[in-house]
């Protein structure tokens, strides 16, 4: 492999795994607020996709409105499914939450196939995004090498957000103890809200990025990439931002890496048993706190 | 209600079930839906039931049944395809060299499958057991989707066959010549589900719900609770190798998409709806969701005209939304499902009529008291 080739996967590996930070972000800021996975994230993920869809083809508008429709139309579902389905359960057993979670990915997933049909629908091409450009020897298109700037843009501002502002230092209050943080007349609701609204909007622009440079959208296509996405939260420390950036970055670039040396059947597999490594000698993942079991 | 009567009772209802079973097999055609949702509902009990074993009486929560599913699947279709059919089913890559001239009978098949589904389980479950709840979920799906790639990936081609998947698998056959393919499946279900219940009844199946209730305290009690954990794991995990096996025989092919997620989720709505934790309530509800699901919902998907009116939503697809609206409803308002975590008996059943007739008597009696002060 010469040099060129390997900067070039290695660019589609930052590229990848830009997509898969932004969408981890959401599962690590939900976790770290219910102590929920949020299995239907992957989905809504997907259901951005079709809100593009819509938006573009079907309404014809202009492609950058498209991508404000899309993320608000993402951020409404994300708090809709909360208020519906998970705010009920707030007082149930942990297991309840989880298979309410399930149920909505189920849901959303057989909600697409039946609105959208089980075929794979093509994704509308923003020109601006696939525009080709060259860096040196390697050429590629746009949409790779804004992922990278766009993911790290969003993440300081987050980080911002969260270090320096009042709703931030809510939400750090509301991970760290969810009872207090009540009791200090920390408005617990409007608080999960806002990290829905967040997590769905990341994950609104990570579909955007996500599908531009790919042909087409189906029902499940979210799954997989979800299910990586939460394995890239989970390595870095679930509940911690910076934890799924890097996470993200790691699992999108060996993934391409194993790709690029032909094994591409087994890039899925390599993920999963990364996943289950990680869980094995550092449970808490690279940057996540230890938490005492309480009696 | 005295332990005699309640014997009888088992014995009466039993029976009751064995004619009704038997009637369903002498007066419908051999392609009638009403068999073939009995014998689907009969696999999907086990293996809802399986799952309910780890998930309810354990606590464990796992989402790798479609994976264990899988492997027994495979396993058996692998052990029990016959010979001269082999050269037809591997024509593209050709059959491993050790497995050209196995055929073994399907029972020694379905216990290969238990076996082999129970071995993996016992390998995964070392590192996958030590994790907590939410993790532990996420690792078993993970171990799901690893087998299906896998079972589909080229190493394994010349004995899984690839993408391509495996054909010709043996359906039922009769019983000693007696008794009829048609009650096979469900007589190995009654076997295994009857030795999951004798398991939980023992002194193991009560350390496995103080296990469930808190773990802190069953450890305190003295419960070694990785030793449990991997039992209950294995165990449920052979069970759930068996089903497999038999959705492999009652398909007559299987493929990695046989067992996709959705199959992981489609058993879990039949344990949540039957109620976590009780295996009559996964067998009842086993038998209602694969009824409701393949047969009285199937309208759902067909478009329907009311004279000239066309009934709105009705089109392909349409069924499964309103299933996972059910499974959304029954998780957010009757978390219970229909047995909570109790298990069927007649003291239950007794009470439930006794109570309607005292309810009865004592509103009549009020009602006779305000007449008489009147």
């Amino acid at each position: 492999m010469d040099f060129t080739t390997f900067l070039s996967y290695c660019l589609a590996g930052i590229s990848i795994g830009g997509i898969y930070a932004l969408i981890a972000i959401g599962y690590t800021m939900v976790y770290g607020i219910l102590r929920l996975i949020n299995f239907a994230h992957g989905d809504i993920f997907m259901m951005a996709a079709y809100f593009m869809i819509f938006a573009m083809v079907d309404f014809m508008i202009p492609w950058y409105l498209s991508i404000a429709v899309v993320v608000l139309s993402t951020v409404v579902l994300g708090v809709v499914i909360e208020k519906v389905a998970y705010k009920p359960l707030r007082s149930a057993p942990r297991m309840s939450i989880m298979i309410s979670a399930i149920g909505v990915s189920y849901f959303l997933q057989n909600v697409a196939t039946y609105l959208f049909s089980a075929l794979p629908k093509s994704y509308p091409s923003i020109p601006l995004l696939n525009k080709k450009i060259v860096l040196g020897d390697v050429s590629t298109s746009l949409v790779t090498f804004i992922t990278p700037i766009i993911t790290v843009l969003a993440v300081i501002l987050l980080m911002m957000l969260i270090k320096h502002t009042k709703v931030g230092m809510a939400m750090r209050a509301v991970s760290k103890d969810f009872e207090t943080a009540q009791l200090m007349g920390i408005k617990i609701n409007n608080i999960i809200s806002v990290t829905f609204i967040i997590g769905c909007s990341l994950a609104a622009v990570g579909s955007i990025l996500y599908f531009t440079p790919r042909p087409s959208v189906f029902p499940l296509a979210g799954s997989l990439p979800g299910l990586k996405c939460f394995i890239a939260a989970v390595f870095g420390g679930i509940g911690s931002i910076p934890g799924a950036v890097v996470g993200g970055f790691i699992i999108g670039l060996s993934e391409t890496f194993i790709k690029a040396a032909g094994y591409s059947e087994f890039s899925d597999v390599f993920t999963f048993v990364l996943l289950v490594a990680v869980l094995m000698f550092r449970p808490t993942g690279l940057f996540g706190e230890k938490i005492a079991e309480k009696v | 209600m005295t332990k005699k009567s309640k014997n009888i009772c088992s014995v009466i209802a039993a029976l009751v079930l064995v004619v009704l079973l038997i009637c369903s097999y002498e007066f419908t055609s051999s392609s009638s839906m009403l068999r073939s949702v009995l014998q689907l509902g009969a696999i999907y009990a086990l293996a809802a039931a399986s799952m309910n074993l780890l998930n309810g009486v354990t606590g464990l929560f796992s989402l790798g049944q479609a994976g264990f599913m899988a492997v027994g699947a495979y396993t058996f279709a692998i052990f029990t395809i016959p010979v001269e059919k082999k050269a037809g089913v591997y024509y593209l890559y050709g059959v491993a060299d050790g497995l050209s001239d196995i055929a073994l009978p399907a029972f020694f098949g379905l216990l290969i499958a238990g076996l082999m589904a129970a071995l993996l389980a016992a390998i995964i479950g070392a590192p996958v057991l030590r994790l907590k709840s939410d993790y532990f979920a996420i690792a078993t799906l993970g171990f799901a989707e690893i087998v299906r790639i896998l079972v589909a990936s080229s190493p394994f081609n010349r004995i899984t066959n690839g993408s391509l998947g495996l054909k010709a698998i043996p359906s039922f056959s009769n019983l000693f010549g007696v008794i009829p393919a048609y009650f096979v499946p469900f007589i190995v279900v009654a076997v295994c589900i009857s030795l999951m219940v004798l398991l939980i009844k023992s002194s193991y199946g009560r350390a496995f719900k103080a296990i469930r209730e808190d773990e802190i305290a069953a450890e305190a009690m003295g419960i070694n609770l990785a030793k449990h954990k991997r039992m209950s794991f294995i165990i449920s995990s052979f069970f759930a190798g068996i089903s497999g096996a038999l959705l492999a025989q009652f398909l007559g092919a299987v493929q990695s998409t046989t067992f996709p997620l959705s199959m992981t989720y489609n058993i879990l709505l039949i344990v949540v709806i039957g109620g976590m934790g009780s295996i009559t309530g996964s067998i009842l509800s086993a038998f209602l969701v694969t009824a409701a699901k393949e047969w009285w919902l199937r309208f759902l998907d067909v478009e329907q005209f009311i004279g000239d009116f066309q009934v709105p939503f009705l089109r392909t697809g349409f069924r499964m939304v309103v299933f996972s609206v059910i499974l959304m409803v029954v998780v957010l308002f009757w978390r219970r499902g229909i047995m909570g975590n109790k298990e069927f008996s007649w003291d239950s059943v007794y009470h439930f009529f006794t109570k309607k007739k005292k309810k009865a008597a004592l509103l009549a009696e009020d009602a006779e008291g305000g007449a008489v002060n009147e």
